[in-house]
């Protein structure tokens, strides 16, 4: 192996007092790849996430981005480095606006200071400008540019959703990460997200994972399944490999796998 | 040597009133996790209404003492049911500033009523000698304070661990919904809660008003915002925890009164709570709790 | 685009009608319309919405409830006595060390508690206001109970000057990308850390510009009372100020600064009965909060009514909202 994969986790784990949430999780995500994390409810998807994002701090084992430690580091060092996310359940600034809430994300790219803003510097101008020039071109890719002036809480729900995964593509990240995107969705919504899913992809050359509990849209959107159950990787593989996989048909034991 | 035994009897005395008012913070703080501000104020009016029991209708020291504890608990449930239950579901701020505004509604309703000046305590009530223990003078006011604080301590753990209400009490402190689901009247049991924790506090006013002899409609605020310290001291929502909380913080002001800051005295309640607030905001007994992502 | 430059314009445009309205006020008060007695109330008036503009920094803007604002108005009021009365340096000059002191005392509690969330934060900033309070108290270089006695060096011109400078600042900080940063944190602390947001800093930032002004006013204060006490700065004062921002809306600085002034207004008439004051706040409080939990304006500035009446769509759909 010559090329460093972009995310490398490496025994990854934490404890929670007593309970191992997650432990010994080993993953390599390369440059431009569409993985999904699935797993029966309660499995430790979403701690896994909070361990790549900085929320939790690992208890063993190590998170590499490009070759660079991340363990320790606070969530919002970890997002400047290029790793950003969406929620389970909707996390958005809902009294803020549409546009606000993409704002928000430039943040940390923004370089004019507190004192030229205070002081209403030429900076200033020329910084919050870009920034929104920048937000609403956004927008317009997410198709959300007509609500641009409404408070985020009165979207209806499938544009939230995509509020939140416009807002966390605006940190520029390099690796995103997807926290059940299509939940509360209808089918013909999901369906709209996975073309989007499709087209951001390409667009920004990015590394999604995602957690999704839609065997539709994981299977038919992923290149790379990673399985979860009770806090340890079972199995891993192409869509094909972990459709066929006995363990993994254990772990969802009478649910329907595809 | 004396000395200092002395003022650990005085620290234990305070303490067992800080412990007293806090049990009150504590047990509604663990049911519906607000800070009930009105919780020293009502110290405050069952010290007033002690006070006219024994001045105006002539009653001995334990008459006055459970007519006290019972006005406070209906006052208690009052103030739950007309300020606080309507905010239910509202932000914990919005709660909080509701809280504070029925403190400053009790305490300037009182001095618009009776005016601001204060009344000296009849600490003749109950005949009282002191006693003398490893050549330390006792007051029997100490003795009572002790012995009524313990009593109402043991009182209150038989209520919580072995009544029906207490066992509801203690389901709905720990999931509301699960309680309501399992048939538990949540309503009542919040009524309850604020009922003991009222006459806790006004059992409280009674025996500060024989101990200090002096009260007034402000008396409330500095104990209530202490035995509050006491409460996130021991640990905020446990039991135990209030009542160790409330020893521990009336010794450490004892000692720090013996050591010749008593003009800092005031002071320390509030260094010890930001202290303990930024390395053990679960408190001494308490579990951590993070929020869920 | 077209909409901020206009914000721009409309904000300038009041400066100046505030900068004339303030020089007609001068010529009244020097040709002796005003007596003193409205000069004095102007000037606790000006000293308010100092404090409401700066909680409203803290509470309203950044979502940190913090109830010991009065600590940060002692340590200003007490520092600016000191560089007048012990070091007699000018005014002035007492006014920025007071602001500068304050800071430092807000960075100094700002730092450890600010990772507090709701009644916790708000239980420390209390203890916090306390400390401040007994401790010039136990001070015998500041006059220890019985106070320190100051000229009265305030100004109708000095005052103004601060009070705009403080609405200035706080409204640009605002309306920039950190003031952006502040508000995210408000609605959702963790979105906003994982947006790349620093929420440290800007809590602790958002809480010392506040205290920074905070201590301005109590400079002004300070001179302007001729005596300053510790009793004077005790939690009742702190409430005082959380009423303006709660009052004419969590997240509206034109709301706690109109709360500001009608309370100050009110408080002037009701002074010889300080008892139904207080019980009017707490009945106001109480029934604010069962209501209108929103306060008067909710998260809008008064510019927004004027907007909507222009236009048919205005920014005035739903305003309820939610702090903490």
């Amino acid at each position: 192996m010559t090329n460093t994969p972009l995310l490398k986790v490496d025994h990854a784990g934490i404890r929670f007092g007593g309970l191992r949430a997650v432990s010994d999780v080993n993953m390599e995500l390369k440059e431009g790849e569409l993985a999904g994390l699935i797993g029966p409810n309660g499995a430790g998807k979403t701690t896994f996430f909070n361990l790549l994002t900085g929320v939790y701090v690992p208890t063993e084992g190590s998170i590499l981005l490009d070759g660079k430690r991340l363990n320790g580091l606070a969530p919002y060092k970890i997002t400047k480095k290029g790793i950003s996310r969406t929620f389970q359940n909707i996390r958005l600034f809902s009294d803020l606006t549409v546009l606000d809430n993409v704002k928000v994300a430039y943040h940390s790219l923004a370089k004019h200071s507190i004192a030229s803003s205070i002081l209403r510097l030429p900076s200033h101008f020329s910084g919050e400008k870009e920034m929104e020039e920048k937000a609403i071109e956004f927008l317009k890719i997410f198709k959300l540019d007509g609500v641009m002036e409404e408070q985020a809480k009165n979207l209806p729900y499938g544009q939230q959703r995509r509020l939140e995964i416009a807002r966390a593509l605006a940190a520029n990240p390099r690796l995103l990460l997807l926290d059940e995107p299509a939940a509360g969705m209808n089918p013909q919504e999901t369906e709209e997200l996975m073309n989007l899913i499709a087209l951001i992809r390409e667009k920004f050359s990015l590394t999604i994972l995602l957690i999704e509990h839609d065997m539709n849209l994981v299977m038919g959107v992923c290149e790379r399944i990673y399985v979860l159950d009770h806090g340890q990787l079972i199995a891993d593989g192409t869509p094909e490999q972990i459709r066929n996989n006995p363990k993994v048909i254990e772990a969802y034991l009478g649910e329907e796998v595809s | 040597m004396e000395q200092f035994i002395q003022q650990l009897v005085n620290g234990i005395s305070l303490g067992s009133i800080y412990a007293l008012i806090a049990l009150g913070y504590t047990m509604v703080y663990g049911i519906v996790k607000l800070i009930n501000f009105a919780h020293g104020d009502v110290f405050m009016v069952g010290a007033f209404i002690g006070f006219y029991s024994i001045t105006i209708l002539d009653l001995g020291f334990f008459p006055a003492l459970l007519i006290s504890m019972a006005a406070c608990a209906i006052f208690g449930v009052l103030i739950e049911r007309i300020a606080y239950k309507p905010l239910r579901n509202a932000t914990r701020i919005a709660a909080l500033i509701t809280a504070i505004g029925v403190s400053l509604f009790i305490e300037y309703g009182t001095i618009y009523l009776r005016g601001a000046q204060p009344e000296a305590y009849p600490n003749d009530a109950v005949p009282l000698k002191s006693i003398e223990l490893f050549g330390v003078k006792i007051s029997g006011q100490s003795i009572l304070i002790l012995a009524v604080s313990i009593i109402l301590m043991i009182v209150l753990q038989f209520i919580v661990h072995k009544t029906k209400i207490g066992k509801a009490m203690r389901a709905v402190s720990h999931d509301m919904d699960a309680a309501r689901l399992m048939g538990i009247n949540v309503n009542n049991t919040i009524s309850a809660t604020f009922a003991i924790g009222s006459a806790l506090a006004g059992a409280a006013g009674v025996i500060f008003g024989m101990y200090y002899t002096k009260i007034d409609p402000l008396m409330g605020i500095i104990p209530g915002l202490k035995a509050f310290v006491a409460a996130v001291l021991g640990g905020i929502g446990m039991i135990p925890g209030a009542m160790v909380g409330g020893l521990l913080l009336g010794v450490i002001e004892a000692l720090v009164s013996a050591v010749g800051g008593s003009l800092w005295r005031d002071a320390v309640a509030f260094v010890v709570l930001i202290l303990i607030l930024i390395f053990r905001p679960a408190g001494l007994f308490g579990k951590n709790v993070r929020e869920k992502v | 685009m077209a909409k901020s430059t206009k914000n721009v314009k409309s904000f300038w445009g009041t400066i100046v009608l505030v900068i004339i309205l303030s020089v007609v006020i001068q010529f009244l008060i020097n040709g002796g319309t005003l007596n003193p007695f409205y000069v004095n109330t102007l000037y606790s008036i000006g000293i308010n919405i100092i404090l409401a503009a700066s909680l409203h920094l803290i509470i309203g803007i950044t979502g940190q409830f913090s109830i010991g604002h009065a600590g940060f108005l002692a340590v200003g009021a007490y520092a600016s006595a000191i560089v007048t009365m012990k070091l007699a340096l000018p005014f002035p000059v007492a006014i920025i060390a007071a602001g500068l002191a304050a800071a430092v005392a807000g960075l100094i509690i700002g730092i450890p508690t600010l990772r507090l969330r709701g009644d916790y934060l708000a239980i420390a900033t209390l203890g916090f206001g306390e400390i401040v309070r007994i401790a010039f108290l136990n001070i015998d270089y500041v006059g220890g109970a019985s106070g320190m006695t100051v000229s009265h060096l305030i100004t109708w011109p000095i005052l103004i000057t601060c009070v705009l400078i403080t609405i200035i600042v706080i409204v640009n900080f605002t309306n920039s990308t950190h003031g952006r940063a502040c508000l995210a944190i408000r609605e959702n602390e963790i979105a906003a850390d994982a947006m790349g947001i620093n929420t440290t800093f800007y809590k602790v930032m958002a809480f010392a510009i506040g205290a920074f002004f905070a201590g301005v006013a109590g400079a002004l204060h300070a001179h302007n009372f001729y005596i300053i006490q510790p009793v004077n700065f005790g939690f009742l004062k702190s409430f005082d100020i959380l009423i303006f921002v709660v009052l004419g809306g969590l997240g509206s600085m034109s709301g706690s600064v109109i709360a500001a002034i009608l309370l100050t207004i009110i408080s002037t008439f009701l002074s010889s009965y300080p008892e139904v004051r207080m019980v009017i706040y707490s009945l106001v409080l109480i029934v604010m909060m069962l209501f209108r939990p929103q306060g008067l304006m909710g998260t809008k500035e008064i510019t927004a009514f004027f907007k909507a009446g222009r236009s048919a769509k205005g920014g005035m759909q739903n305003d309820k909202h939610t702090v903490a």
